[in-house]
């Protein structure tokens, strides 16, 4: 047991004296977050917007100015004539121009029908849809309060309700992500790192000639960065709480509890790639390409999986971080118990097995 | 009794690994306890690859080797336990520093600096006094020194060092030689690797290790001793001249530079008075000429020619 | 050799605040003289070297190499040295006569001279059969035998060696100073640092530096004379063990 304890006490040494790492360390969760939640966001919010007002009446003023007071749209162009459009686009800052026809009030009134009309930028397809969404739905809002006067006898209205993230909030989409992927980069990343160096700086072969056995040397190297990982969580999950506001649904045991499988998952997974690897550089370009950007990819967390070809999903599977952010979003965000997620938790439980045990298997107890 | 016995060893590499780590080609000799035992030979001679069979970290494709009786394949974990290790490169960690890689190093053999303290003593405290200083900091000699004590911490029987001296300077190599003379009063065997043939006549017995065979074993005495054939040392003004000079002369069976002077090795019943003729009358008038004993250099050079 | 000096240093001084490097060292070496520059690690070897390789300005005093002003002309020395270090010196994954053509381009060699001059190289070194090999897959002692070959392929008036011969089996290092002897036989200064003693006693003269100061220069045979020492590593030890500084 003392062997192990000095071990584990040498790889706080490591880290502890290697400053810059350190600061990536810890400085790199905290970075994220705070980029994901206020830099990097699809929600759309006070885009350029122009209006050509061809009526010029009650309703249209009434109309234009509910359009410009929403949070989503800031008007800035009132524009002459149908010819202004084109140039309106072409200075690149307008987003969205909204047409009202002649004789708008008097068509509506006395037709029962009129037409808007809305030309969006297409050229960034997401945002065009959304801000045609926000401007019909003020456009329905409106429409809904003249029929209130004059009651048709047949209308069917729907009714939505964002379930579990009211406002839309992009952070409730990307916490769960970056955990996935800070949990992956610290846990695979560092402890491939750690281990290949010693084989670099030689002290590898020195360790082999002791009477040290192999699972010591895993576990000791493994320790400290379970440790640091967790850390991290608490951070990543105080910073969402309190300066997001994206509260913690569910249990937070079941989450701690999850998060743990999924750091050990992500430590085997760095045993296994420092066992076939004999420079920091390739340990750490392995780690890179070959976990981080499945993460990203095939988690689900940027990209929508059902979206995806079929053999792509497939793919997808054997991501552990598509189990993890599935299982976090889950607790974390739907605040559903361990019910919902036992089929995740089994195959994330299988995964780490798995990888643990072939890593152990594969750890060398001489030199190739 | 043997401490080491290692019993034709052949290990062979893929190609393209063979620049790090060379062949072993049919390898036998027997270390006895208490010797210090060099293994002498240039880069690429395959010093490493054995050192690295005897210590239970690389299998040999065929032959046997064992430690204190123990088969370096089967019983390596008794192996381990016994042996102290000090692999080419100094492996201590740079971060870490002196007196935490000792303490690091002592823990893991389960046992502790205290415990062995006097086996070390001599070694360690000459750089005790920097023991708070990170072990990257230090100048080769120092490193050099510590990665001996982490060696020695655990009262190994048998110490394997692969070239210790290679990248140290003259005083520390010096000094380090004669630590390992006080370490083989305490009886431990002591296996050494060097590149440098100067350092042969300082162990007791040496293998000469060209290209993965052995050229030879004995005492360095011995091999000496063994050079049958007449060598004298020639120096002038123009040195290269002088080698020209000495390739075409028919008393002569090899000549080479050799420091300050070349060294010529005769054919049999010729004499230096010939020799002395020939360099005369080819212009080198002022050529100093004197009878010299070959050295483990000398050796090695007709060991490879006859190989 | 002749009475022609390629390199002259007077009082030659190095500071890093308020540490000497090098203090005040002077010396002369002829042209196709091999001059033996030695010194415990840390003495300052590399960087007495690297002033007279016009790598690293003087603090103070005087130094020509080849004739120009290491203060003012360091581009014109840099042409007219070649260097090899037993680290780095060729192109592993490159082959043998890619090798010469890299390093004959960077000295601005016409074509046609690096033709002529590389099949000299191989016919020299016995390496016609290996010239499109990569270096790599040559034994050591080719290498460096073609690492030396390469450092004086411009024909440079002085060549740098930083311990070459450490590791080499006994036969090929006397190859390599026979290409040295012959180099210095054609007016090639041959300058050699090294730690490694036996090294010294192949060269003309020797310098020994220690703690920054040159302690002792002179030929092997006057210094083992004036130490009263068999060898020159008994002088160099004499010498180092007085050096109070560390690396």
């Amino acid at each position: 047991m003392k062997q192990f304890f000095i071990f584990v006490k040498k790889e706080f040494f490591h880290i502890w004296r290697d400053r810059r790492t350190l600061l990536i360390l810890f400085g790199m969760p905290i970075v994220q977050v705070m980029i994901f939640g206020f830099a990097l966001t699809n929600e759309v919010k006070n885009s350029k917007i122009g209006i050509l007002d061809l009526s010029k009446d009650e309703a249209t003023a009434t109309l234009s100015q509910r359009i410009s007071a929403s949070q989503y749209f800031d008007l800035v162009e009132n524009l002459k004539s149908s010819s202004d459009i084109d140039a309106s686009f072409r200075k690149g800052d307008t987003k969205m121009v909204i047409v009202f026809p002649e004789h708008f009030r008097e068509s509506l009134l006395h037709s029962n029908s009129v037409q808007i009309q809305l030309i969006a930028d297409a050229s960034d397809p997401n945002t065009a849809t959304t801000l045609i969404n926000y401007a019909s739905a003020i456009i329905n809002d409106y429409q809904d309060e003249l029929m209130g006067e004059t009651k048709l006898p047949y209308t069917i209205t729907t009714q939505t309700r964002m379930l579990y993230n009211p406002q839309q909030k992009g952070a409730y989409n990307f916490v769960p992500g970056v955990m996935a992927m800070i949990l992956m980069l610290v846990c695979t990343m560092m402890t491939s790192i750690a281990i290949v160096k010693e084989k670099e700086t030689g002290t590898m072969e020195v360790l082999l000639v002791s009477p040290l056995k192999p699972i010591m040397v895993i576990l000791a190297k493994a320790v400290p960065y379970l440790l640091l990982s967790i850390i991290n969580i608490i951070s990543i999950l105080l910073l969402s709480v309190y300066v997001l506001d994206v509260p913690i649904a569910g249990s937070l045991a079941l989450l701690m509890f999850t998060s743990i499988l999924f750091i050990i998952t992500s430590l085997s997974l760095g045993l296994l790639i420092s066992s076939f690897t004999a420079s920091q550089q390739t340990a750490m370009l392995i780690s890179l390409m070959g976990l981080f950007m499945p993460t990203l990819l095939f988690s689900g967390f940027m990209f929508p999986i059902e979206n995806m070809p079929l053999p792509l999903q497939v793919i997808s599977n054997i991501v552990p971080a598509k189990w993890y952010y599935y299982i976090v979003k889950s607790v974390m965000i739907k605040g559903l118990g361990i019910e919902a997620i036992w089929h995740e938790v089994l195959i994330l439980t299988g995964m780490t097995v798995f990888l643990l045990t072939v890593s152990i298997k594969k750890y060398n107890v001489r030199l190739a | 009794m043997s401490s080491v016995i290692v019993n034709n060893i052949i290990k062979t590499y893929s190609a393209e690994k063979k620049s790090v780590v060379n062949a072993l080609n049919k390898i036998s000799f027997e270390v006895d306890k208490g010797e210090l035992f060099g293994v002498i030979g240039p880069d690429g001679a395959g010093k490493t690859s054995l050192f690295r069979i005897m210590t239970t970290l690389l299998i040999a494709d065929s032959g046997t080797a064992s430690v204190e009786g123990f088969d370096t394949v089967k019983d390596y974990k008794e192996i381990r336990k016994q042996i102290g290790y000090m692999p080419g490169k100094f492996s201590l960690y740079q971060d870490l520093s002196v007196e935490e890689n000792l303490e690091f190093f002592a823990t893991i053999f389960n046992t502790s600096i205290k415990e062995n303290y006097d086996l070390i003593k001599d070694i360690y405290g000459q750089i005790e006094p920097f023991k708070k200083r990170r072990a990257g900091k230090l100048s080769g000699g120092m490193k050099q020194k510590l990665a001996l004590c982490c060696a020695l911490i655990h009262r190994p029987t048998v110490l394997f060092l692969d070239e210790p001296t290679t990248g140290v300077d003259a005083v520390s190599r010096k000094e380090f030689w004669e630590m390992l003379k006080q370490l083989k009063k305490q009886g431990i065997t002591i296996l050494v690797s060097t590149p440098y043939m100067d350092e042969a006549s300082l162990c007791d017995r040496v293998a000469l290790l060209q290209n993965g065979s052995v050229l030879s074993i004995d005492t360095p005495e011995k091999i000496t001793k063994q050079f049958a054939k007449q060598l004298i040392a020639v120096k002038t003004e123009n040195m290269y001249e002088l080698l020209q000079s000495l390739r075409e002369c028919t008393e002569v069976e090899n000549v080479y530079p050799f420091g300050e002077y070349h060294h010529v090795v005769l054919k049999s019943n010729r004499t230096i008075n010939e020799v002395q003729q020939y360099v005369s009358a080819h212009g080198f008038k002022d050529a100093e000429l004197k009878p010299a004993t070959a050295n483990i250099e000398d050796c090695f050079i007709e060991l490879m020619r006859n190989q | 050799m002749t009475d022609e000096k390629v390199i002259t240093a007077k009082a030659l001084t190095k500071k890093f605040g308020d540490f000497i490097a090098v203090s005040s060292i002077s010396f002369e070496v002829s042209k196709g003289e091999i001059f033996g520059f030695l010194g415990a690690n840390g003495a300052g070897k590399t960087t007495a070297m690297r002033m007279l390789c016009g790598l690293s300005l003087p603090t103070s005093g005087e130094a020509t190499v080849a004739g120009f002003d290491v203060y003012k002309e360091s581009e014109k020395i840099k042409k007219n040295i070649g260097y090899m270090s037993q680290k780095f010196s060729l192109y592993e994954d490159l082959t043998v006569k890619e090798n010469m053509r890299f390093y004959g381009g960077i000295y601005g060699l016409t074509d046609k001279r690096i033709k002529e001059k590389s099949q000299q190289v191989l016919a020299d070194l016995h390496m016609e059969a290996e010239q499109n090999k990569l270096v790599k897959s040559l034994p050591l002692g080719w290498k460096q035998k073609l690492a030396f070959s390469v450092a004086i392929f411009h024909e440079p008036a002085i060549v740098f060696l930083d311990e070459p011969t450490g590791g080499v089996d006994p036969v090929t290092r006397r190859e390599f100073w026979e290409m040295i002897y012959q180099a210095a036989q054609n007016g090639t200064t041959v300058f050699v640092t090294t730690h490694y003693m036996d090294e010294a006693e192949y060269c003309n003269r020797v310098s020994i530096m220690v703690d920054g100061r040159i302690e002792a220069l002179d030929t092997p045979t006057n210094l083992k004379k004036q130490f009263d020492a068999a060898s020159m590593d008994e002088v160099f030890l004499q010498l180092a063990r007085k050096a109070v500084r560390q690396e």
